[in-house]
């Protein structure tokens, strides 16, 4: 089944989105195909032969239910799909790694619970980062500015940074490989170069790269980051603690 | 009037119903409120367009078998050329401006303002200009 | 037979015009126009000021796709790049789209097409014109002042408007325009509705107007119950700005997101309110060049209203990637607007069917319009689910989207424009020139869009100045560019067109063998409009009054 356009995620979560864009695109597709033919067959099968006045056809009830029902079953069909996409892709479940996503102008920073471990970075070089593949992660995303977008194309998903909501999601990537992340939410000057990038790595890996911040020397620049990270949330506002997954 | 009236009224209702269904739902206030309100402005003239159905005699453009005889005799008084719905503009531009540029764009932008309302009134009983 | 009435309108001076007299005493020159309460004047107006403001709107697209040619584009600097869109989008929407479809066509049309004298508040009208014109140049002196123009998107999503993060005036003065030209929009949204209310000519229910007046007055009840929600956010954003208000700031305990669901709230019905009345025009000219009535008039009136009253619930699927709105309830009634949408593509079809078809230039941009709306349509279907909007949200599938339907709303206004041109004028438009206009457009349109829909699947956002660089996002980019220099150039045929038609040929009252009661009055109309009119005894008036032998069918009970 072709993909038509959108591309097969290297997240669980991407991947059911990937599946519910080909079944949009199905039923798309024959929809248009179907009333692109019609308009087609009109112009070329009624074009004016003549003075005769056609018939003044005004109506066709029937014909109308038919074509008021029938997409109202399409989209119910397309909702029903819609809901059971979401709920996996909305899904929480509980887990260990949890990484703080801070977004400001114009930079990221990365922390991650209960660990020493931080990235960040700026327009002049992007901060990666690091999760371990094959397991749930939970995100909590916040900004203390204005409204960033966190989108990674590759895990076909995106989520606003909004100051005075605090944002979760779940990722479980399916593949190790560097993933190219930017902001989406038009923040000012510099958005179009707000980028980051997603790391990731075997779970071994992905401890090796958590204890290298336990070394003084990992340490000391682990408390360095937090402190320039620090700097950049308070010289905005400070977050609320207004918890949203994103479904009611 | 009764076909007027009833658009608006179930547009209302129809709006009373999502606003129902949505603040229930998700305990979300700000739309909530906007849905109400919403179902406020169409229930609010639809509702006097309803009662006036009932007390009103028929009107000629609401008779499908009316002639355009019946509807001959004065309308109503269109008035010809005004210079106040100008005037009212340039005194709100003025008046936008001040929240720009400065409270003193308020002299020439309320002055205009008030030209016009007290101007286009007097006009408006006097019958207007042709 | 014919029973016509010379319908005595007069003014409370007792003053007798009876015979509907061409001849207009009062001022002249740049006073009469000044002090003008003449829908048709106020009319041509505003499709006048309209049109520049495309233009300009157009120009401003035509730096941003120069710019975005090449990945690390040096046209323009990045702090003026985003000036670009976001004025080119204000501009567009709130200059061009909303005042050509509620107060350009509509304004000279809708009195003519129910048989009314003038609108309901002939003074109200002009005074919409004056402050539309004074909101326009409000919010273009932004590009004179120090700090530029508005440059946080034609949305102003707040914190990024708000006083510390974009301080200028040109931000204040965004917001002014906005307060003039939203004003502008409500009074004449009570214009229409009291005019179609109270001003119908005898035997013309409600139930017998044409489908483009039926969505005008859909269109002014959305205006009423939509533009005063933006209005006060507007206010309650200057008031942060300037009075110390934390209505949208997390500090003082308010809250950004509160700007979304406000400025969305206004921000959905307004795309209806753009669209409705252009499905009007072309549900006009398509019966007309097929020589049949509207299929499915009924259907078509239950379509609008439903389109309106769905419309106050969707706005949320703006919002979906904030992850604080009820995700399945705006969901389920963003998937359902699509239901009313294809009972009008179906009708449109049906009025085709069977039909003895004349492609004249309104005709092609009306087919041109309903194949790109169903385009752009048919992707929007896709943005009314959460997972599919999460990945495509902000990025060049929604440009691709919206401008899809916004480009297929262009194609509408210059079918209305050469249908109704004649009408308005007195004299014909070229019909060869209008082809070519027409095949420009509609090419350069699904040039400029379809490259953009690729692009945004691929990963590239919205608003960026320039972008990484790979060689297929260039190619993609330049592609869409060359569509929009095809728009550009078919615009100034447009023009070019207006220039070479200037009273060369004289219309006549009914060039088109037009259906409705505006063909039945001389063109241009007189002073009030009619010298007399015909018996109404469907919504196809004239064509009854001149074809008696293929009279429409009355509608079973006339609807009460």
């Amino acid at each position: 089944m072709p993909g038509f356009g959108a591309h097969q995620a290297d997240t669980t979560t991407g991947q059911s989105a990937y599946y519910l864009w080909q079944g949009f695109s199905v039923v798309a597709a024959i929809i248009g195909a179907f009333v692109l033919a019609l308009i087609l067959y009109a112009v070329v099968a009624y074009r004016r032969k003549g003075d005769t006045i056609p018939k003044q056809t005004q109506y066709h009830v029937p014909l109308e239910i038919v074509y008021t029902v029938i997409p109202i079953l399409i989209v119910i069909a397309l909702f029903v799909a819609t809901i059971v996409t979401e709920n996996k892709v909305l899904a929480m479940p509980k887990t260990d790694v949890s990484i703080n996503a801070n977004a400001f102008q114009w930079g990221w920073g990365f922390t991650y619970d209960k660990q020493n471990a931080i990235a960040i970075g700026n327009t002049t070089e992007s901060p990666v980062m690091v999760m371990p593949v094959d397991t749930d992660v939970k995100i909590t995303l916040t900004s203390t500015d204005v409204v960033h977008g966190f989108y990674v194309r590759d895990f076909n998903f995106s989520r606003f940074a909004l100051p005075g909501v605090t944002n979760q999601f779940t990722l479980h990537a399916t593949k190790t490989g560097t993933y190219f992340g930017q902001c989406t939410q038009l923040c000012g000057l510099y958005h179009s170069i707000m980028f980051y990038k997603v790391k990731v790595v075997t779970p071994s890996e992905y401890q090796t790269w958590l204890s290298s911040f336990n070394t003084p020397e990992g340490k000391a620049a682990a408390d360095a980051a937090k402190k320039v990270l620090k700097e950049q949330m308070s010289a905005h506002v400070p977050v609320k603690t207004e918890i949203s997954r994103g479904a009611n | 009037m009764r076909v007027e009236a009833k658009i608006l009224i179930w547009l209302g209702l129809f709006f009373g119903l999502m606003c129902a269904v949505y603040w229930t739902w998700s305990m979300e206030n700000a739309g909530g409120v906007m849905m109400f309100f919403g179902m406020g402005l169409c229930l609010l003239p639809g509702s006097y367009y309803y009662w006036w159905s009932r007390r009103m005699g028929p009107r000629a453009e609401d008779d499908p078998n009316a002639t355009q005889e019946s509807g001959a005799g004065y309308i109503d008084a269109f008035p010809g050329s005004s210079i106040f719905p100008f005037t009212l503009g340039m005194g709100a531009f003025f008046v936008v401006l001040a929240m720009v540029f400065g409270s003193w764009m308020l002299i020439p932008g309320l002055g205009l303002v008030g030209w016009a309302a007290l101007g286009g009134i007097a006009e408006g009983r006097r019958g207007g200009s042709r | 037979m014919t029973t016509t009435i010379d319908k005595a309108i007069t003014e409370s001076h007792g003053d007798d015009h009876g015979h509907g007299h061409a001849e207009h005493h009062g001022p002249r020159g740049i006073l009469n126009w000044l002090t003008t309460t003449d829908h048709k004047i106020i009319g041509l107006s505003y499709t006048i000021t309209s049109v520049i403001m495309l233009i300009i709107g157009g120009a401003l697209a035509e730096v941003i796709r120069g710019q975005l040619a090449n990945p690390n584009g040096k046209l323009v600097t990045m702090a003026q790049y985003n000036e670009l869109f976001t004025m080119h989008g204000s501009i567009m929407i709130y200059l061009f789209a909303g005042p050509f479809a509620f107060g350009a066509l509509a304004n000279i049309i809708v009195p003519i097409q129910i048989g009314a004298p003038d609108m309901a508040f002939p003074r109200l009208n002009a005074l919409s014109y004056w402050l539309y014109l004074t909101g326009a140049i409000t919010m273009l002196l932004g590009f004179f002042v120090t700090g530029g123009a508005a440059n946080f998107g034609w949305v102003g999503y707040a914190p990024l408007s708000d006083a510390i993060y974009s301080p200028g005036a040109g931000a204040d003065l965004w917001i002014g325009g906005l307060l003039l030209t939203g004003f502008s929009a409500i009074f004449t949204g009570v214009n229409i509705c009291a005019t179609v209310f109270y001003l119908r000519a005898p035997g013309m229910t409600l139930f017998r107007m044409p489908i483009f007046t039926w969505n005008l007055l859909v269109v002014s009840i959305l205006i009423l119950l939509a533009f005063p929600v933006l209005t006060a956010g507007l206010i309650m954003l200057y008031c942060d700005r300037h009075l110390g208000t934390h209505i949208y700031t997390v500090v003082g305990g308010g809250s950004p997101v509160l700007w979304q669901h406000i400025f969305w709230f206004w921000g959905h019905p307004e795309v209806y309110i753009l669209a409705l009345p252009f499905f009007g025009m072309v549900t006009e000219i398509i019966p007309v060049f097929s020589r049949k009535p509207v299929f499915g008039y009924k259907g078509m009136v239950f379509a609008t209203l439903t389109i309106a009253a769905l419309s106050l619930g969707v706005w949320a699927h703006h919002m979906f990637t904030t992850g604080v709105v009820l995700l399945p309830f705006f969901s389920i009634m963003s998937l359902l607007i699509a239901v009313p949408t294809g009972i009008k593509i179906f009708n449109w079809i049906g009025s085709m069917w069977r039909g003895q078809i004349w492609f004249s230039a309104a005709m092609l941009f009306s087919i041109g319009f309903v194949v790109t709306f169903l385009i752009g349509g048919l992707t929007g279907v896709y943005l009314a689910s959460p997972p599919l909007d999460f990945f495509t949200h902000d990025t060049y599938f929604i440009v691709a989207h919206f401008h899809s339907v916004v480009m297929a709303l262009v194609l509408g206004a210059m079918g209305g424009l050469y249908y109704w041109g004649p009408k308005i004028t007195g004299y014909m438009l070229n019909e060869r020139i209008g082809k070519a206009q027409f095949w420009l457009l509609f090419i350069g349109t699904q040039l400029f869009t379809i490259p953009q829909y690729i692009l945004g699947l691929q990963g590239m956002p919205r608003r960026m100045a320039i972008y990484p660089n790979d060689p297929q996002w260039q190619n993609l980019n330049t592609w869409s560019s060359v569509g929009a220099i095809m728009i550009g150039i078919s615009t100034l045929l447009f023009v070019v067109n207006i220039v070479a038609s200037w009273k060369k040929h004289p219309a006549g009252d009914n060039p088109w063998d037009g259906h409705t009661l505006e063909w039945f009055t001389t063109s241009p109309p007189p002073h009030h409009n009619f010298f007399r009119l015909p018996q109404i005894r469907s919504e196809r008036p004239t064509w009854d009054h001149n074809h008696p032998e293929a009279k429409t069918l009355a509608h079973g009970k006339d609807a009460h």
